[in-house]
């Protein structure tokens, strides 16, 4: 006999990486982790793409999965020279202190 | 040469580019000689213009420039035309002839001041203008020309603007030339719809066949002709609008001979004469520039008796013989206008450039009760000063007699009433005229000792002008000699461009005329004993014993206030057009522009800073408040979608 996963075991735990995520967005002040909590909470979103590929015999989730990975790489790419370039101006990468644009 | 003709203009207008541009470096001589020079080669091709004129037939003296056209909009044409024909010709010798004089004599006058160059200038734009004034050939660039001469007067009264008395004297001309150009703007309009052209000898040969065939109404052509003269009114300093003409004395003396005696204010003349084949279609117009123009006359005359500037005396001297032209446009003795215009135009600048020289050796004084036995210390000035006056009062042979005298004899034809009241003027001329030359020239010295000690004749630039002006002034009325027959060259010269007025006397007087010769020469003796009976009573009055002039202002006082001041019309148009408009005004600023409009603008202004001011709060620079703002809308999207 064989136990098969049920889809909201699955989703359950999506819905734990991405609050972890969203969690770590929220209560960081370091820019650099708050980024790495948004690479989280896209692993969470990519696991429930792919459960629902599963269970649903689609293709679809998938091929978003990869579309996912492909922006995040991106957004590393661009983000991680803008952290970059902060730091490089401000001697910090605390983003409570970047606060030119205010009101 | 004929062709040549569009050089009077561009010589001008290059004088007014060299000084603008080029000659900023140059000595005041130079500018000076350069912006004179122009004018005087201007003045050489009018005179080249004028001999290849009279080589022609008289019929065939009518020459059209048409340089471009300048606005072509649907049946609307109007094009950038000279026309040279007898009467343009005689004006623009006028314009350049004495404009080069006084442009010479300014030279001197004008040394030493710091706005030399601006003035030469403003006089070469002057000249530019009314040339285009004159030679225009069609109404819409007449009109051009009229509002330039305006312009150059505007600025030329107003040249030493940091006095407060010349900026407003500026601004008053102008400001009353635009009620007269408003009337004529109307009548250029009437023109254009009645006519379909604006083109003179389209329109002047129209007028005729389309009054008679009915197409045209009378009263169309009444209305055209006196709304031209509302505009000739304001330019020629008329009654009611000459009140600017005696502030505009406020300019530099030379301006005052050459804007505001010899040729600008007689565009108004010449704009009538010009539409003499309107005019001659409406009598009821003709009767009405008879009266203006006599009336003016007369009441300038009275003005002119007890002014104490010698400026001003002059100033009301030209209003009234203005109004002198006009009375012989009225009587519909259009030749006699122009006459008394060009030799008016030489004695009167004349007349003004020496009292110019009187003032540059006075140093500035103006006032005749200052002055007094110059004479003797001013030969020069004083000698031509007397020719200039001879000229006006009509003293035979003088240039004024002769011009005066038509005006009085044609105005005899017309009617007897008008006759004695021109000749009365006459009189009063001649009084006004005399009075000012004893004042100025004989009797006890009155001048300031400090200010007789520096009393020079004014250098030969200045000098030199006078000269040949006295010597036109001498001279310049030969050419229409009365009585002998065909001794009147510039009336039979005159006579093909003009329309002969439909007047009773017309042919049947002209016969009338050869059959009274001996009551012309006896009309003649009369007027030339109104000017000497004004001359002898001057001498009585102001130089043998002027206690009689202090005991004739005592029984005539309030006659003597009336007079002294100006008919209070100054004060009458102060309180009736000036004040109410300015209380208006303040009523519209107060009222209008500072509640409602500036209301809404500011209004709106102060809504959109209100609202962003809240919305601004948002804006908290803080990374972390944007975040939790994104998760509470995602939050509350994904609880929308749930729960519907």
């Amino acid at each position: 006999m064989s136990f098969t996963v049920p889809l909201s075991w699955y989703l359950v735990l999506s819905a734990i990486v991405f609050s972890i995520g969203v969690a770590g967005v929220l209560l960081r002040r370091n820019a650099l982790v708050i980024f790495m909590c948004i690479e989280i909470m896209l692993s969470g979103v990519n696991l429930s793409f792919i459960a629902f590929s599963r269970f649903l015999h689609s293709m679809s989730g998938q091929i978003f999965f990869f579309f996912v990975m492909t922006v995040a790489a991106a957004e590393v790419a661009v983000g991680l020279a803008i952290i970059l370039t902060i730091f490089r101006s401000r001697e910090s990468v605390d983003v409570d202190e970047v606060n030119l644009l205010r009101g | 040469m004929l062709d040549l003709a569009w050089l009077m203009l561009a010589l001008p207008l290059l004088g007014v580019f060299l000084n603008l541009f080029v000659t900023g470096r140059m000595s005041e001589r130079g500018i000076g000689w350069l912006a004179s020079a122009v004018v005087g080669l201007a003045l050489l091709v009018a005179v080249g213009a004028f001999l290849a004129l009279l080589k022609l037939p008289p019929q065939q003296r009518h020459i059209e420039l048409n340089v471009y056209t300048w606005i072509a909009s649907g049946s609307l044409s109007a094009g950038f035309g000279l026309l040279v024909d007898q009467l343009s010709i005689i004006m623009a010798l006028v314009v350049t002839g004495v404009g080069f004089i006084i442009h010479v004599y300014s030279i001197g006058y004008m040394h030493g001041d710091p706005g030399f160059r601006r003035y030469f200038v403003y006089l070469n734009l002057f000249i530019f203008s009314m040339l285009i004034l004159v030679l225009a050939n069609n109404f819409l660039l007449l009109f051009v020309g009229w509002e330039g001469v305006g312009l150059c007067s505007y600025l030329l009264i107003g040249f030493w603007y940091e006095r407060k008395s010349a900026a407003d004297a500026g601004k008053k001309a102008f400001i009353v030339n635009r009620v007269g150009d408003f009337g004529f703007l109307l009548a250029i309009f009437l023109i254009f719809a009645l006519f379909g052209s604006l083109d003179f000898t389209t329109v002047f040969s129209k007028a005729p066949q389309l009054v008679q065939s009915g197409v045209v109404s009378g009263a169309a052509i009444t209305a055209i002709t006196l709304l031209l003269f509302v505009g000739a009114t304001g330019k020629s300093a008329q009654l009611p609008l000459y009140v600017w003409l005696p502030d505009a004395m406020e300019g530099p003396t030379p301006v005052s001979a050459l804007i505001h005696a010899a040729t600008m204010v007689t565009a108004g003349v010449y704009m009538v004469v010009r539409t003499s084949a309107l005019f001659a279609l409406a009598p009821l117009s003709l009767t009405v520039v008879a009266g203006i123009g006599l009336a003016t006359a007369f009441f300038a005359a009275t003005m002119g008796l007890v002014q104490t500037d010698i400026k001003r005396v002059l100033a009301y001297s030209t209003v009234s013989q203005l109004g002198y032209m006009f009375l012989a446009c009225g009587v519909g003795a259009f030749t006699a206008a122009i006459f008394h215009l060009m030799t008016h135009a030489f004695f009167k600048s004349l007349l003004f450039l020496g009292s110019g020289s009187v003032i540059h050796a006075l140093g500035g004084e103006q006032d005749l009760r200052r002055m007094g036995g110059l004479f003797s210390k001013l030969r020069t000035t004083g000698i031509t000063f007397w020719i200039g006056a001879l000229a006006i009062a009509g003293i035979f042979p003088f240039a004024g007699f002769f011009s005066k005298d038509e005006i009085l004899w044609e105005t005899l034809q017309e009617s007897l009433f008008l006759w004695a009241v021109a000749a009365f003027t006459a009189f009063l001329t001649a009084l006004y005229m005399f009075r000012l030359i004893y004042l100025t020239f004989h009797g006890p010295s009155r001048v300031s000792a400090e200010r007789a000690a520096h009393i020079h004749e004014s250098p030969k630039v200045m000098t030199r002008p006078l000269v040949v002006l006295a010597v036109l002034s001498i001279l310049g009325g030969f050419v229409g000699l009365p009585l002998i027959q065909g001794g009147n060259l510039f009336k039979s010269f005159l006579e093909p461009v003009l329309a002969r007025a439909p007047l009773a006397h017309g042919a049947a007087a002209a016969e009338a005329g050869h059959a009274a010769i001996g009551f012309e020469l006896f009309m003649m003796i009369v007027s030339l004993a109104i000017a000497v009976a004004g001359l002898v009573m001057a001498r009585r009055f102001f130089l043998q014993r002027p206690e009689l002039a202090q005991r004739a202002a005592e029984v005539n006082a309030w006659l003597y206030r009336l007079l002294c001041g100006k008919y209070f019309v100054d004060e009458a148009y102060d309180l009736l057009v000036v004040r109410p408009v300015k209380q208006l005004g303040t009523i519209l600023w107060r009222g209008f522009d500072v509640l409602v409009i500036d209301g809404i603008a500011n209004g709106a202004a102060d809504l959109i800073r209100g609202a962003s001011g809240a919305l601004r709060r948002l804006q908290t620079g803080y990374v972390k408040s944007y975040a939790v703002t994104m998760v509470l809308g995602a939050m509350l999207l994904v609880l929308y979608f749930v729960m519907r």
